[in-house]
């Protein structure tokens, strides 16, 4: 109690002192003056430039961002044109090979249809000519047929004998 | 960990050990410090044995000692004591149109102040110099950065708005003059100068010129004038008008004295926790009491330096930004927007 009563009543806590006020201008001023030189200045200025900098870097961000969005977006495009170009290609192509497929069936069979008509007239040319050649056979072997009873005994039976089987021979050939 | 926290129990075993007995017997059978000779020599405060009997019948002087102690260690004075090392006598400057400037203790914490502003803020400054938006600052320069975008952003551009950059000078060195101070009165042998009304009272007369001019300039002579009167009918500027001007002055003397009163009572307490265990003479109460309340009142007090340096400079741009507010422009706007 006592102590805070002395406290309260020093009174020197409130007391002005001119001499005081007169240095504490004087130094602050001084110390303003200089400090706004030294210091403030520089770092004011440091940080408003790194202000700044920072804007047009975040500001350069967004651009590159926008123009990468862009540059997709015209790869995208890009993309699918040439996905239809491709699936345009393949298509025309897939009908060429049908068509081509086709034609060369086409042609195959026309051919092969030629071949078989050559063949069969080949064969019928063979088959006269294989004709002829066994009516010669035939005439030859019916001559020797002849001879050969004319040498032996000229015996009725024999003779039917003889024709028969020459008969014979014939239809076996011609089989 | 178990075993750290054995050998921990342990070692506090050891020192309650020590100190109990140290605390109940020295107290009663040898001696307990007390506070006689301070008004013979006013620079010690330890002294030599007084029986417990003689300090009772003495209790109430000891206590009006501890008061001048402490006063004597919060106001200005001639003298610069450094117990139990000396003194230095500062120089008396005869008087100036009948000012006397003679160099006081507080004058001496200002210009410390001062040359540690000026050494830490040359080496930031310098190192700001030579660096490009590229480098990012490092150690003493990030910390001072730290503190300067914070009073250029949340202190300045908040309060007073557009042009901004002009006060700014004026309040990062009102801050960092502040602190300082408030911080180098923190340290043994230093002294508060913004303990002192009288310190106060020129830094925020500083920031009444600051504020006035501003204002002058924002508004011109004639708004300045209109300012004073609110805006109200004229009947009533009889009324207006002195309550205005006396609202000017009561700005700044609002900032001297929650400054100096800040700083002044932070001292008194951490003083007054010390005395405490003088005046009882007991070795318990210092450790249980005055030493742990003393410690935490300091921390206290490091907070209250950053506070109180941010608090002044706040008001000092708040102040400054409801001078230059332009009031009319808001009005035109709103009434702008309403056609709309």
């Amino acid at each position: 109690m006592l102590t805070s009563g002395i406290i309260l009543l020093a009174g020197s806590l409130l007391s002005p002192n001119p001499g005081l006020i007169f240095w504490t201008a004087l130094t602050f001023v001084i110390v303003l003056v200089i400090l706004k030189k030294i210091a403030w200045g520089p770092i004011l200025n440091a940080l408003e430039e790194r202000e700044k900098g920072i804007q047009s870097s975040i500001d350069r961000a967004h651009q590159a961002k926008d123009e990468s969005e862009a540059i997709l977006r015209k790869n995208r495009e890009l993309l699918a044109k040439a996905d239809a170009e491709s699936d345009r290609i393949i298509r025309e192509g897939k009908d060429y090979a049908e068509k081509l497929r086709t034609d060369f069936t086409d042609k195959a069979q026309a051919e092969a249809k030629k071949m078989i008509a050559l063949a069969k007239d080949e064969i019928e040319q063979e088959k006269r000519r294989a004709l002829d050649v066994l009516r010669n056979e035939v005439a030859d072997l019916a001559v020797q047929g002849a001879q050969k009873i004319i040498k032996t005994v000229l015996d009725a039976d024999m003779q039917k004998k003889i024709v028969d089987g020459m008969i014979q021979d014939l239809s076996t050939k011609r089989n | 960990m178990k075993l750290v926290n054995v050998i921990r129990v342990k070692a506090l075993f050891k020192v309650i050990a020590i100190l109990v007995p140290l605390a109940l017997n020295f107290n009663s059978l040898v001696a307990a410090p007390t506070v006689s000779s301070v008004v013979t020599s006013q620079n010690t405060v330890t002294a030599p044995a007084v029986e417990a009997g003689h300090g009772d019948a003495k209790a109430a002087p000891e206590e009006e000692k501890a008061g001048e102690v402490i006063m004597h260690h919060i106001l200005d004075n001639n003298v610069y004591y450094f117990d139990p090392f000396g003194e230095v006598h500062l120089p008396k400057i005869p008087p100036i149109a009948g000012i006397d400037i003679s160099i006081t203790k507080h004058v001496v914490m200002l210009w410390i102040v001062s040359a540690a502003l000026l050494i830490v803020f040359s080496i930031v400054g310098g190192k700001y110099k030579n660096m490009t938006p590229r480098n990012a600052p490092k150690g003493l320069a990030n910390a001072m950065e730290a503190l300067v975008e914070f009073i250029r952003v949340d202190v300045a551009k908040s309060n007073i708005g557009h042009g901004y950059e002009k006060h700014l000078p004026y309040l990062l060195t009102v801050f960092f003059f502040i602190l300082f101070c408030n911080l180098l009165g923190l340290i043994p042998y230093g002294a508060t100068a913004t303990g002192n009304v009288n310190v106060t009272l020129t830094l925020s007369v500083f920031t009444f010129f600051v504020t006035q001019i501003a204002a002058f300039k924002a508004h011109g002579v004639k708004g300045y004038l209109q300012h004073l009167t609110a805006g109200t009918h004229w009947s009533l500027w009889i009324i207006m008008v002195p309550i205005e001007i006396i609202g000017q002055f009561t700005k700044p003397f609002a900032l001297t004295v929650r400054l100096f009163a800040n700083m002044t009572a932070g001292h008194i307490i951490i003083l007054s926790l010390i005395f405490i265990s003088f005046i009882l003479k007991s070795y318990i109460v210092a450790i249980a009491v005055s030493v742990p309340f003393a410690i935490f009142i300091y921390l206290l007090e490091l907070f209250v330096a950053f506070l109180q340096a941010f608090v002044f400079t706040m008001l000092s741009a708040l102040f400054i930004g409801l001078a230059t507010a332009h009031e009319g422009h808001d009005e035109h706007e709103v009434a702008a927007t309403a056609h709309h």
